[in-house]
């Protein structure tokens, strides 16, 4: 098991989770969170004095697959994120030791799906 | 100076107070519509709009629109308010300083471009907008409202029934609207339905500062505080009612439930419709407009405007221009010479000529408006570019219009 953590734009989203269920994966988990990559984020202004690196919003997605839902997962999270210019954002895959589902107590891979 | 009255100049500088402060509520009521991204940037071209068109309206907008002119726009003999001192000017209004008169105008001169921008929220450049808004003000609001308010103005001397601005205010507003959406094209995204809204609260604020504001819009436009003030304060109220609860009506019939966007659009649908018609009908009249004009707004947003496909975002089409033309069109059926004497009688009451003369000043603006504002645009595209870049639309107008932001995540 693995679970799957992207960094996407929030303008992406839509685009991003049309392509996750187009592959049948269903079951995700959106947040909002502020960061930013190597463009050091944007800058604001307030009553005249500018405040430079401010951090940007982005969406993080965390899906929790089986093995063979890792490739597919990927692809429809590039497919539907990448505009080809900076702050596309990034996915990290980590192994998923446990997962157990709170109603039924079901553990591991039939947990997930 | 014996001519002024004292209640009456209270009555129109109060209301000019209230009509100023429709444009923020306006501002509330289209920024609570946008995404969060782009809710400074409502708010900042309705506040600017404020700026710019108070400037333009005492330096020369006022003399375009009501100076001595031909048929279609006023000289510039009133440059700056030459002229225009605190004797009352019998023409417009016999019994305030001419200058109060002045200023109830400058408060519509305002808030009518404004309108507009919920159109094209969301993706038009600000720099663009500015330049766009002086524009309209001089070349589409001044002549329309010369041609219908004006002594002499051509729409004025068929004897078409405007009280407080149907034609020159929401028709006009809302066709400019129509035209703009269509010249921008869709914002990036957009599939036929609402974007997501991010603050309803917002909108309902900016609905009730609409209604309380549109008591000095319309029992204003009386210019007098007495009877016919009192009648257009007690429709306006009424056909506010009768909308806001028919709109409710019409989405508990056809989506299952009703909504609080539902029924702050219906009020304001309300509002439009009764402009028109607010110093001519009586209470009966005005709760037919009111129920009406809902079934046609109500219609023209939930079903012409995904069937068209154009993105007018915050649906200024289908609330101010069919709201307005309905209106204007009811001013012809249910005026009555009973509730104004220097009116005319509607359809309703034996004259049916005046439905007629009211389809004509209709039609006017309707052409002269949507022309002159898509040529507007069209100039406006072609030498300083009007809608922002892919990027700057994604991130939002908020950060890359004014590096600023509404709302932070973390402290």
């Amino acid at each position: 098991m693995k679970l799957i953590i992207a960094i996407i734009q929030p303008h992406r989203l839509e685009e991003v989770k049309k392509a996750l269920y187009d592959a049948e994966i269903n079951l995700i988990t959106v947040s909002e969170v502020l960061g930013h990559g190597r463009q050091k984020g944007v800058d604001e202004f307030y009553r005249g004095s500018k405040e430079t690196g401010n951090l940007l919003r982005k969406i993080r997605l965390e899906i929790a697959v089986n093995e063979n839902f890792v490739e597919p997962t990927v692809k429809a999270i590039i497919k539907g994120a990448r505009t080809g210019k900076i702050g596309d954002g990034k996915i990290f895959i980590v192994d998923l030791p446990r997962c157990i589902r709170i109603r039924t107590g079901d553990e591991g891979s039939q947990a997930i799906g | 100076m014996d001519m002024i009255n004292t209640g009456d100049t209270a009555w129109v500088l109060a209301s000019s107070a209230l009509v100023l402060i429709m444009t923020p509520g306006l501002a509330f009521f289209y920024g609570g519509m946008v995404r969060r991204k782009n809710v400074l940037s409502i708010l900042m071209q309705c506040f600017i709009v404020i700026c710019l068109v108070s400037l333009q309206w005492v330096l020369f907008g006022y003399s375009l629109a009501f100076g001595p002119g031909n048929a279609f726009i006023g000289g510039l003999q009133w440059f700056a308010l030459k002229g225009v001192g605190f004797e009352p000017n019998p023409d417009y209004a016999a019994t305030i300083p001419h200058q109060a008169f002045m200023i109830f105008q400058a408060m519509f001169a305002i808030i009518t471009p404004a309108l507009i921008l919920g159109a094209f929220a969301e993706r038009m450049k600000f720099s663009a907008f500015c330049i766009f808004i002086l524009l309209w003000a001089t070349f589409v609001y001044d002549p329309i409202c010369h041609m219908v308010w004006a002594v002499g103005g051509f729409v004025r001397s068929m004897g078409a029934l405007d009280f407080a601005g149907g034609t020159v205010v929401h028709i006009n507003a809302g066709i400019a609207a129509l035209a703009t959406a269509l010249a921008i094209g869709k914002r990036t995204g957009y599939q036929n339905k609402s974007m997501p809204m991010h603050n309803m609260p917002f909108v309902v604020l900016g609905a009730a500062l609409l209604w309380f504001g549109w008591f000095g819009f319309n029992a204003g436009s009386a210019l007098a505080a007495g009877a016919l003030a009192t009648s257009a304060f007690v429709v306006t109220n009424t056909a506010t009612a009768a909308a806001g609860l028919s709109w409710a009506l019409l989405e508990w019939r056809f989506n299952g439930k009703p909504t609080m966007l539902g029924v702050a659009s219906g009020a304001v649908a309300g509002l439009v419709a009764i402009t028109p018609a607010s110093g001519f009908v009586d209470v009966i009249g005005s709760i037919f407009i009111g129920l009406l004009v809902s079934v046609f707004s109500y219609f023209a947003v939930a079903v012409l405007k995904p069937k068209l496909g154009y993105d007018d975002s915050l649906d200024v089409f289908g609330v101010h221009c069919i709201g307005g033309a309905w209106g204007a069109l009811a001013t012809g059926l249910w005026a009555t010479k009973t509730i104004n004497s220097a009116g005319a009688d509607g359809l309703l009451f034996g004259n049916p000529a005046q439905l007629f003369i009211q389809l004509k000043a209709v039609l006017v603006t309707l052409v002269y408006s949507f022309v002159v504002t898509f040529i507007i645009y069209k100039v406006l595209d072609a030498t300083i570019g009007v809608r922002v870049s892919q990027e700057d639309e994604a991130v939002g107008l908020d950060l890359t219009q004014h590096h600023e932001r509404a709302y932070t995540i973390l402290e």
